[in-house]
């Protein structure tokens, strides 16, 4: 039983990653229809921008309180991948809106491509190590938690309230769902849609940036290939809770943390990835939709 | 007089502010972007921490380079490009009739790939062609292959796959696996390959069925995954990531083969120096007529009744459905179909290597397959093979590229730049020509007259 909670806990923590990062995934797809697979690699980006302002902040400022060190990683992640997802909205999904369906989806694989390869080429192709930031952990019932758990899982807990607030109760939340619902009509009654547009790419990817320190944080090792696979698996879960969707986002992200973190302690971890991969399509076959997906009506 | 040429410089003022003020604010977004990841490089030091270097002339060049760009951009470009716009339009324009080498371009390539190796060979020695021959010739015909196999599920059915790679694998896999564990020769288990992908294919195909658009991309991206990760961690099998190595060659039917020792060697046979270069000249042409076969099929497929059902459920798979097409069958035959081309292509690709491992099949092949048939224009074979030239050989082409050392220094390796290239060039060919390198296409089926459809009219499904 204890070790099953430990379990659900990595799982949760892992999960908490993925769904900061699905969201993004979620909400561009929900507004614009596009698969962004960029976004991964703006996640990575983000890492590697928490990891130079770690070295920068050590090396200048020796004894700087752990969580003022944080703050600046991540905030500074936040603006740095805010900056460069803003710039290739508009350099390379912007011209293309209105074109066919694959042509942003080409683009998006390019810049997901040019992006790895400029870390690499910039920051080099090894793994990029740092020390430990919080190692304390506690034994709750006999279960682990470290610090780093805790403290992804109120981060991700408060963003997402934050998050929720923005696009239910503010005016840049509704012109946000209205632009989702129908941009033309969304122009027609004054919305900017292009900026809405652009708002949207700078929120997932500062969300991206923060999932991407967390993970610098929690694993506390980064390279530049490392935007890939928890690209794919954020974008899985996406499609799992429903793409659109946002609490769905969330959910998918938490189920395929907890369906990895418990097929890698009760089966193999070779295959877990598999199994990830496999639940999607069982899912998928099943609920086309995904889980809190809205069935797509077709009108003819 | 003095009113109209003072407001033509107040004009021509009010750019070059406008172009100055647009250069600035280039030139800090480009010192916001770079910042941290031009000026600044993390290498690790001798005890193995990380450090940081500190690059600040490299970020001075990344941002004035933005600035001045955008700056000439603005006040140069722009308006250059507006009045060659204006005067197009002025121009009536004429259709003109297409030059002897427009109509008849693909007889032409044709006839050029057939006759490279002889006059590669005579160029450059048996030695010197092997370059041209093997890493542009077969790299590129394989990539185009490849793409006219997956235009076929993509271009021709509208299904978005984005796990192609895993056919190849299957092809591949399939090719390595029984020649080793059963001894069987290339020439039984080419076509082999082809139906054991054409399996996969189906079998990929059941529970796609039901999933459109997106979903069916993301599905495709996981089995592409799964095939991978299983390549990889089933390694009683597949010798896992160390790859399967020793892969037998291929022979000219049985008759002469390219193995050193064996006594109905090629070599020997025709009294030629031993030379590694006939055995790739046999591959070049046999990829070569894989690849034409490839695209005779697909020609053919396209005029007959499953040809036009795909086209159909690629338009409106609603209306196709109304029109009492099968569109289980549709669907599957063409992931068949793609799957059969990209099996073949994935043994013939085990045996020029005689190695496989799981690296060559990452999503990264799938991506640049996908995006040679994004850029060749969906569904047009010209235009696919135009763009894999493109793409493929241009980033061959860099690996060739020895003269920019001497302009940035022998450190410099143009091999580091490639695939950062090549991503750049998907963006901008995308973003400069959204339509593909051929942007219409001949209609299958006509009234009357056939008329070029512009790219426009053809919309991709959402199957």
């Amino acid at each position: 039983m204890e070790y099953f909670v430990q379990q659900l806990i990595n799982g949760l923590t892992l999960g908490s990653i993925y769904g900061l990062i699905a969201i993004g995934y979620t909400m561009v797809y929900g507004i614009i229809g596009m698969i962004n697979f960029a976004h991964g690699d703006i996640f990575m980006l983000g890492g590697f921008a928490a990891l130079i302002l770690f070295l920068i902040l050590t090396s200048v400022f020796v004894g700087l309180p752990v969580v003022l060190l944080l703050l600046v990683m991540m905030a500074a992640a936040m603006l740095t991948a805010s900056l460069w997802n803003w710039t290739i909205e508009k350099l390379a999904y912007r011209p293309l809106r209105g074109s066919f369906r694959l042509a942003p989806l080409i683009t998006a694989i390019g810049m997901s491509i040019t992006l790895s390869n400029f870390i690499q080429v910039t920051q080099g192709p090894r793994n990029k190590p740092i020390p430990p930031l919080v190692s304390s952990v506690y034994n709750v019932f006999g279960i682990s938690v470290s610090l780093k758990q805790i403290l992804i899982m109120i981060l991700t807990v408060s963003l997402l309230a934050i998050f929720w607030y923005v696009v239910n109760k503010t005016a840049l939340g509704r012109a946000q769902r209205a632009t989702e619902q129908d941009r033309k009509m969304a122009a027609l009654l004054g919305i900017d849609v292009d900026r809405t547009i652009s708002i949207t790419f700078v929120m997932g990817a500062a969300l991206a940036a923060v999932a991407g320190t967390m993970y610098l944080m929690y694993y506390g090792v980064i390279v530049f290939t490392d935007g890939f696979v928890p690209g794919v698996k954020a974008f899985t879960a996406a499609v799992l809770g429903g793409i659109g969707s946002l609490p769905g986002a969330v959910i998918g992200g938490l189920l395929i943390g907890l369906i990895e973190s418990l097929w890698s302690a009760y089966f193999t971890i070779d295959y877990k990835d598999v199994a990830t991969f496999s639940i999607l399509a069982i899912v998928l076959i099943f609920k086309p939709s995904g889980i809190l997906g809205r069935p797509e009506v077709e009108k003819v | 007089m003095a009113t109209l040429s003072y407001s033509k410089e107040s004009a021509a003022g009010t750019l070059t502010v406008r172009a100055l003020r647009e250069g600035f604010y280039a030139g800090l977004i480009a010192l916001g972007l770079f910042v941290l990841f031009v000026g600044l490089e993390t290498t690790q030091n001798i005890r193995n921490e990380l450090v940081l270097n500190q690059r600040w002339g490299l970020l001075a060049i990344f941002v004035a380079v933005a600035a001045v760009g955008r700056f000439l951009g603005v006040a140069y470009v722009q308006p250059w490009a507006a009045a060659r716009k204006a005067a197009r339009a002025a121009v009536v324009q004429k259709e003109a009739p297409e030059g002897f080498f427009v109509r008849n371009f693909s007889k032409l390539a044709i006839v050029a790939l057939v006759l490279m190796p002889p006059v590669a060979v005579s160029l450059l020695g048996v030695q010197g062609s092997l370059k041209w021959v093997d890493n542009f010739g077969i790299q590129i015909l394989i990539y185009v292959m490849l793409a006219w196999g997956l235009n076929i599920v993509v271009g021709l059915a509208g299904l978005l796959d984005l796990g192609y790679v895993a056919f190849y694998a299957v092809g591949a896999y399939s090719y390595a696996l029984l020649s080793q564990y059963f001894g069987l020769s290339f020439w039984v288990l080419l076509p082999l390959a082809g139906m054991l992908a054409a399996c996969w294919g189906i079998i990929l195909g059941f529970p796609v069925l039901r999933l459109r658009g997106d979903y069916l991309a993301i599905v495709t991206l996981a089995f592409g995954e799964i095939i991978r990760l299983v390549l990889i961690n089933w390694t009683e099998v597949t010798k896992g990531t160390f790859g399967v190595s020793g892969i037998p060659k291929a022979s000219v039917f049985g008759i002469w083969s390219f193995d050193v020792s064996a006594h109905n060697n090629f070599a020997k046979a025709f009294g030629l120096p031993m030379s590694s270069a006939y055995y790739k000249i046999f591959l070049f042409y046999l990829i070569l007529a894989l690849a034409l076969l490839t695209a005779f099929v697909t020609i053919r497929l396209r005029r007959m009744p499953i040809g036009r059902a795909w086209e159909a459920l690629r338009e409106d798979e609603i209306a196709c459905r109304s029109l009492g097409i099968n569109t289980v069958t549709t669907k599957l035959t063409a992931f068949a179909t793609g799957a059969m081309f990209g099996g073949i292509a994935g043994s013939f690709f085990a045996v020029r290597q005689g190695f496989v491992s799981p690296e060559s099949f990452v999503f990264l092949e799938s991506a640049i397959i996908l995006a040679i048939v994004v850029l060749g224009g969906m569904g047009s074979l010209v235009g696919i093979a135009v763009a894999a030239t493109v793409m493929v050989g241009g980033t061959e082409l860099l690996r060739e590229m020895t003269f920019l050392k001497t302009i940035f220094g022998p450190d410099f390796t143009p091999e580091l730049y490639r695939m950062l290239i090549f991503g750049v060039a998907m963006v901008v060919v995308m973003v400069w020509k959204p339509r593909g390198f051929v942007g219409s296409r001949e209609p299958t089926a006509f009234l009357h007259e056939r008329k070029a459809v512009s790219g426009s009219f053809t919309k991709e499904g959402h199957g």
